[in-house]
């Protein structure tokens, strides 16, 4: 289960509005290689990941994916607070104040919202960790983008910080394909053995 | 996972979801001070009960715990097994 403590897992003290910028880091929220997606993708995966190690893995990052959903919706809110319906419009998120107001809700740069089908999870060990050593270059790459199109240090700052997490995630997830590599490499049979090949299933 | 580990995880789990309910009810009854000497003794329950299950059984937490060598945080069973 989870407990909930009232910190960021690194500051955001942003002193400057930008709705523009919030309108392309809301995509780190609810977007294709966003936080959201990150930890519903690892909290999903855990449950058939086959040795301690992939298991505390998935479930660590995952949770500290929802550490950094609380700081790049912190992020948003900072940057949107107090901002004047036409200011955002001009800021091109008219459309988003028309649904949502000043709220923060899960979608990406362009708008579409969050969706479940930008993960996966295989029951394949070796296939998700594949998938979870992409979305971290995916996400890396994402808050690169980021750091290009922003001016402000208030925010380049917990982006940087966002996207070293993304390489050090990537790291340990290396780690884990080798070590679930190896422990499947230890079986007579190739990389899982089918469903179809239980007993289960013959009868 | 033997059974007096069991027992007292489910003691653990008692006392935890007791904090819980208190926590959603004293947010809207911030002044409810009979409810508030309830959720404090309930919290020292909890802690000692986490302190015995952590000191047999191995950390509930990975940060909030200590852990001898090797790192116990990963060892089976997980919640869902
Ligand atoms: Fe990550």
């Amino acid at each position: 289960m989870w407990v909930y403590e009232k910190k960021l897992e690194y500051p955001v003290r942003i002193k400057t509005p930008n709705p523009k910028m919030a309108k392309y880091i809301i995509s780190q929220y609810g977007g294709p290689d966003g936080e959201l997606a990150a930890s519903l993708r690892y909290l999903s995966q855990r449950f058939s990941m086959p040795t301690n190690e992939a298991k505390g893995i998935l479930n660590d990052i995952g949770t500290e994916e929802l550490a950094h959903l609380e700081m790049v919706g912190t992020i948003v809110h900072q940057l949107t607070r107090g901002v004047p319906a036409d200011v955002l419009e001009r800021a091109g998120l008219g459309a988003y104040y028309t649904d949502h107001d000043h709220a923060i809700y899960p979608m990406s740069a362009a708008g579409t919202p969050f969706t479940a089908a930008y993960i996966q999870s295989k029951g394949d060990p070796i296939a998700d960790l594949h998938e979870d050593l992409a979305a971290e270059q995916k996400a890396r790459a994402t808050y690169e983008n980021l750091i290009n199109l922003a001016d402000d240090p208030d925010v380049i700052d917990p982006l940087r910080f966002l996207r070293e997490r993304e390489v050090v995630h990537f790291q340990r997830f290396g780690e884990v394909l080798r070590i679930v590599q190896d422990k499947l490499a230890e079986k007579p049979y190739y990389v899982k053995k089918p469903d179809c090949m239980n007993p289960v299933f013959k009868r | 996972m033997n059974p007096n580990q069991a027992k007292l995880l489910k003691e653990v789990m008692a006392a935890d979801f007791t904090l819980i309910d208190l926590n959603l009810y004293l947010n809207t009854h911030p002044y409810d001070q009979n409810t508030i000497i309830l959720f404090n003794n309930c919290a020292q329950r909890a802690r000692m009960l986490r302190n015995e299950y952590e000191r047999l059984y191995g950390p509930l937490t990975a940060q909030n715990s200590t852990t001898k060598c090797p790192w116990q945080w990963i060892n089976s069973p997980w919640p869902w097994e």
